[in-house]
């Protein structure tokens, strides 16, 4: 009983869809990073953004719908 | 009578057929199998010329290799190549530039192209000739497109100066598009502009065309003005598509090349030196190659991820 709860705990939180979208706005977010030309900081820290939204969105494309 | 040979029949031809050798041969692989020998030569082909150089690249990003010092000893360095592309004042107003040419260059193919798109969607007589002028320069080669451009910008001869002139009123060779610090930028949006925006057009067409006419009827019903059907019908329908457009035409310009290397080479002195074109020179010219592979990589990273939200859009579209 409990393993049935503890796999559809599981299920709703690694469901695809709100990953998807959260990998999307950090590759966004790293691309808007690295063309900006106010800060210097965020020039530096975009790369890393990218690659962590990037990583992100090839592991959650294999979680459930 | 179909006059068609049944299935049955073809089958046994191609048995017949088959050399005795390879039938033997053949015979005894399973279905997996022989699925797997018609791929594997293109595996091994994609593995040669993509992933192969991709690892090397990713190798030697992480090293001082320059390519014209080959015997010269190959140190590790770290991430510090990484480092000082992300630290360095002239890549990151190289990236500004490409920022630039990448959002004006979206902005003006997106109004534009759908602003085309929206008027060969009426189908007036001659929508179809039209149609095929409007795509003409999209047909054209790159290097094509940016020689005569560089013709048409010659500020003693070339025509783009003299239809400006006929316009304005200014004296034809009183400005160079080219050779001016505040226009290069401008001419390379313009000839990208001239030349892709046809593509936004027909991505936007298609988006105009999927709307079905029976929700403008229940419109016309409701006595919705043309202007509350435009934005309350036809921009909502045709917004996946657009996005689309928008989303391919940013990947591409975010790494061109091409064009801009044939028309300014990045000056007059870096005004137009794009992501690319630094790429080159740090690779090519100044032969930084473990250097140019650690921007090589963080150039991919960033379009592989943009790619990544085009096909989520592009599944989104699918899905309508």
């Amino acid at each position: 009983m409990s393993n049935q709860s503890e796999r559809s705990l599981l299920s709703r939180i690694f469901r695809r869809g709100p990953w998807e979208t959260a990998a999307t706005l950090f590759i966004a977010a790293g691309v808007l990073m690295l063309l900006q030309p106010f800060a210097m900081i965020l020039y530096t820290m975009s790369f890393i953004t990218t690659l962590i939204g990037v990583v992100m969105f090839i592991v959650v494309t294999k979680f459930p719908e | 009578m179909t006059g068609q040979t049944p299935p049955d029949r073809i089958a046994e031809r191609v048995a017949a057929a088959t050399p005795q050798a390879l039938a033997t041969g053949v015979r005894g692989l399973s279905d997996r199998a022989i699925a797997w020998i018609f791929i594997t030569p293109t595996m091994l082909l994609l593995l040669a010329i993509n992933i192969f150089p991709l690892i090397w690249t990713i190798q030697l990003s992480f090293t001082n290799f320059r390519a014209n010092r080959t015997n010269a000893a190959v140190k590790n360095v770290g991430i510090d190549n990484y480092t000082s592309i992300l630290s360095d004042p002239d890549i990151w107003a190289a990236m500004q530039s490409t920022a630039h040419f990448v959002f004006w260059t979206i902005i003006l193919q997106t109004l534009i192209g759908f602003t085309l798109a929206w008027l060969l969607d009426r189908k007036f007589r001659g929508h179809g000739f039209w149609t095929t002028i409007i795509l003409i320069p999209m047909m054209l080669s790159p290097a094509v497109v940016g020689n005569f451009w560089r013709f048409l910008y010659q500020p003693q001869i070339g025509l783009f100066n003299y239809i400006i002139a006929f316009f304005t009123g200014v004296d034809p060779s009183s400005f160079e598009m080219i050779g001016s610090v505040q226009l290069a930028p401008w001419s390379i949006i313009i000839v990208d502009t001239w030349m892709w925006t046809p593509y936004v057009m027909l991505i936007c067409l298609a988006g105009l065309r999927s709307i079905p006419d029976y929700i403008y009827e229940a419109a016309e019903v409701d006595r919705a003005s043309h202007w509350r059907q435009f934005w309350s019908i036809t921009i909502p329908m045709a917004l996946p598509f657009i996005m689309l457009a928008v989303l391919f035409r940013g990947i591409e310009n975010f790494k061109m090349f091409d064009m801009v290397n044939l028309l300014t080479s990045g000056g007059p002195g870096s005004t137009t030196e794009v992501a690319s074109i630094t790429l080159k020179r740090e690779a090519f010219e100044k032969w930084r190659t473990g250097f140019s592979s650690a921007f090589a990589i963080i150039l991919f990273v960033t379009v592989f991820g943009l790619a990544n939200i085009y096909v989520k859009a592009l599944n989104q579209v699918k899905s309508r």
